[in-house]
């Protein structure tokens, strides 16, 4: 412990916010980044592995471009998520965990994301959606759906 | 601006944005621009004022006027006919929400009490100097400039606050022990880490009142004489990541924080760290780890942080909520902050009203009022007709409290004795729609996702349980494993690492002393009384 330098520990940047940015950039935190970000911060590349797949926010897989995260706590549960849930599964086509084969949704449980007075809830992007009911739920990803059409037309 | 004749305010919390609390705003100014009234009423962006069922709100001072569930077509219609004709809007008027006059320090309304929340809802959040025009930072100023840090600590000692985190450890005590310790270097770090299923208090503070939080950490760092703060914040929390860092730049500005704060020759700064998405880092010595940029893992205890914690160095962890309470304490005495709550539970709590109650949302309200109170009068009760068949509290790691236990008084101490607890604030309200084994299956798999996996009883636990319940909500229980989860879940309890898997049991335990019989159903007769459970729609099929 009296080895650490306090000076440098304060102004490095912390190595999970370097890997988030790694991943902002690179959709995923694919063998290589790790091993660049390993060089780069002589973090061994086992150490940087076990934080990448530690933490919820960050993948080693790649992703859909949108990431459904979807509560599946309590307050929401209470409140119905479990037939929101079932009609966005068969939405998508694809199990929690799983991206759609056009690459688009990623569907993801989450744990809370603290919008519990409008459960159930979810989270797309960085987008916030609550109060949801199956048919809300399916308006919303048809949205998004839309807008994809829409830039490629 | 010359002096406003109105104030306009408009919650942008995550609830009114997601309905649209933008497009609302951005016709409003484009409707005063229209009709010249742009230098006469001043348009504020607030945080929440804690009711989230009438959509986009907008407040108009001094008039008292609440409009509700806004769209950008209804703003023209408020300008004209509100603003410039002197006519209130009937037909988007909320009744239901009761605002508080304008500049209160302290504020009362249905049985709340707003300490915390004082100005969450009626200040910009993003401006510093509508904190200082309600008061903020004199706390600081008076203690930098007129109070030794001794007294500073004393004072929040006798003010008897206890961590609203959850485990209600004395903030003073745990101050006093960090001050003791001779170091080159100590921190102060807030726990914004929330992430207890329920709990949303500590984003809506962050979101509607950063800077009490800030001057709650400068005041902690005063007394026990730290020069560098952290604020750990829940890595989903975008709003509350950039209020606080917006908060932390116009203090450095003012010379609040920096060096030399106010000529006293004390020096604090401060900084924002974002969390990656793991619940277990809200647990004080895995955040630590966490903000060492590690597998966020709980440490060893002892040392505590207050002896050995960042970097090896004292450090105090607080939560945001106590934190907030700080410059009021200090500011006004603890003889004061002891004037509410109870004599061994001081203060106010922030809730968070969730489930099947008709109104949902963050209320405040003293120590030692009753759960009944809080559900039935503050949230108006249960929807639909429906009856309440238990409460948490405390979020999925709380106690279970059924109908026979609505008048115990919620505090620390008096739900401790029947086996719950006040935790994070979390209020679960449940109806009997519900079947409290699926729930309990439910608040298993939470466990079971978040165990870190260090210490094999919460790891292998968790999942053991969840397979035992999975087989209750199935149909395929056996009789005995009623016995199998209760002894599975003593022995977390006595024998798991840290908080995470020593609480896990609490639920679990309390469901099966209070519905013991609604447990054996599922066991024995294969049978869920309240339809919930898959079991049946396989029988019928």
């Amino acid at each position: 412990m009296a080895t650490i330098d306090l000076k440098t520990a304060e102004a490095e940047i912390p190595v999970i916010e370097l890997l988030k940015k790694a991943q902002e950039e690179h959709g995923y935190l694919s063998p290589e980044v790790l091993k660049v970000i390993a060089a780069r911060t002589g973090q061994p590349l086992s150490k940087l592995y076990g934080i990448a797949t530690f933490y919820s926010l960050l993948t080693t897989r790649p992703k859909g471009k949108y990431r459904i995260l979807f509560c599946k706590n309590a307050p929401c549960h209470v409140r119905g998520a479990k037939r929101v849930l079932e009609a966005i599964v068969s939405y998508l086509g694809v199990e929690p965990g799983e991206t759609t084969k056009d690459g688009l949704f990623t569907l993801e449980l989450t744990s809370c994301l603290g919008l519990c007075a409008v459960a159930p809830t979810m989270m797309i992007g960085e987008d916030l959606y609550g109060n949801l009911t199956p048919q809300k739920a399916i308006a919303i990803l048809e949205d998004y759906r839309a807008r994809e059409r829409s830039e490629h037309a | 601006m010359r002096n406003p004749s109105r104030h306009l305010l408009i919650p942008m919390d995550p609830y009114t944005l997601a309905k649209g609390a933008e497009r609302v705003k951005n016709a409003l100014e484009k409707a005063l621009a229209l009709s010249k009234l742009t230098d006469r009423v001043r348009v504020v962006e607030t945080g929440t004022i804690g009711h989230h069922e009438h959509g986009v709100l907008l407040i108009i001072y001094p008039d008292g006027v609440v409009y509700g569930d806004l769209t950008p077509d209804d703003v023209p219609q408020i300008v004209q006919e509100h603003l410039q004709g002197g006519r209130v809007v009937e037909r988007l008027v909320v009744r239901d929400i009761k605002i508080p006059p304008f500049h209160p320090q302290v504020y009362r309304a249905e049985k709340q009490v707003r300490l915390v929340l004082r100005n969450v809802g009626l200040i910009d959040p993003e401006n510093i100097e509508d904190y200082i025009a309600n008061e903020g930072y004199e706390a600081a100023a008076r203690a930098l400039t007129s109070m030794t840090p001794q007294q500073v600590l004393e004072t929040v000692k006798e003010s008897g606050i206890q961590g609203r985190g959850g485990a209600g450890f004395p903030t003073g005590v745990k101050w006093s022990f960090a001050a003791r310790e001779k170091a080159p270097q100590k921190y102060i770090v807030c726990n914004a880490d929330e992430g207890e299923p329920g709990t949303f208090k500590d984003r809506l503070i962050l979101e509607g009142d950063p800077h009490s939080v800030l001057e709650g950490m400068l005041l902690a760092g005063y007394a026990v004489g730290a020069t560098k703060g952290y604020v750990y914040v829940r890595g989903e929390y975008r709003m509350s990541i950039a209020r606080m860092r917006k908060a932390i730049d116009q203090a450095r500005s003012k010379g609040l924080l920096g060096d030399n704060i106010l000529g006293s020759g004390f020096s604090f700064d401060m900084e924002v760290r974002e969390g990656a998405g793991a619940y277990i880092c809200g647990e004080e010595t895995a955040l630590l780890e966490s903000m060492e940029g590690k597998r966020g893992e709980p440490r060893n205890k002892p040392p505590f942080p207050p002896q050995a914690g960042l970097w090896g160095m004292p450090t105090v962890v607080n939560n945001v909520e106590t934190l907030a309470n700080i410059p009021l304490i200090v500011k006004n005495g603890a003889a004061w902050y002891r004037s509410f709550g109870t004599p061994t539970c001081p203060g106010t709590k922030v809730f968070t009203l969730v489930g099947n109650v008709v109104l949902p949302g963050l209320i405040e309200v003293p120590m030692g009022i009753t759960l009944r109170e809080v559900i039935f009068d503050i949230g108006r009760g249960i929807p639909k007709g429906r009856n309440f068949l238990f409460a948490q509290t405390g979020g999925t790691t709380g106690g279970i409290l059924a109908a026979g236990e609505l008048d115990v008084p919620m505090a620390y101490d008096t739900l401790r004795q029947v086996g719950s607890g006040l935790g994070s604030g979390a209020l679960l309200v449940v109806d009997d729609s519900n079947c409290v084994v699926d729930l309990v299956q439910n608040f298993v798999e939470f466990f079971n996702h978040e165990s870190c996996g260090k210490c094999t009883l919460c790891r292998e636990g968790t999942g053991r349980l969840l397979e035992l319940l999975n087989r209750l909500t199935s149909g395929q229980a056996e009789a005995r494993d009623i016995d199998l989860i209760r002894r599975l879940a003593v022995n977390m309890k006595r024998a798991a690492f840290c908080g995470l898997g020593q609480a896990a049991p609490t639920p679990i335990l309390g469901a099966l002393d209070r519905f013991e019989e609604i447990f054996r159903e599922h066991a024995e007769a294969h049978y869920c009384r309240s339809g919930v459970c898959p079991m049946n729609a396989q029988k019928a099929a």
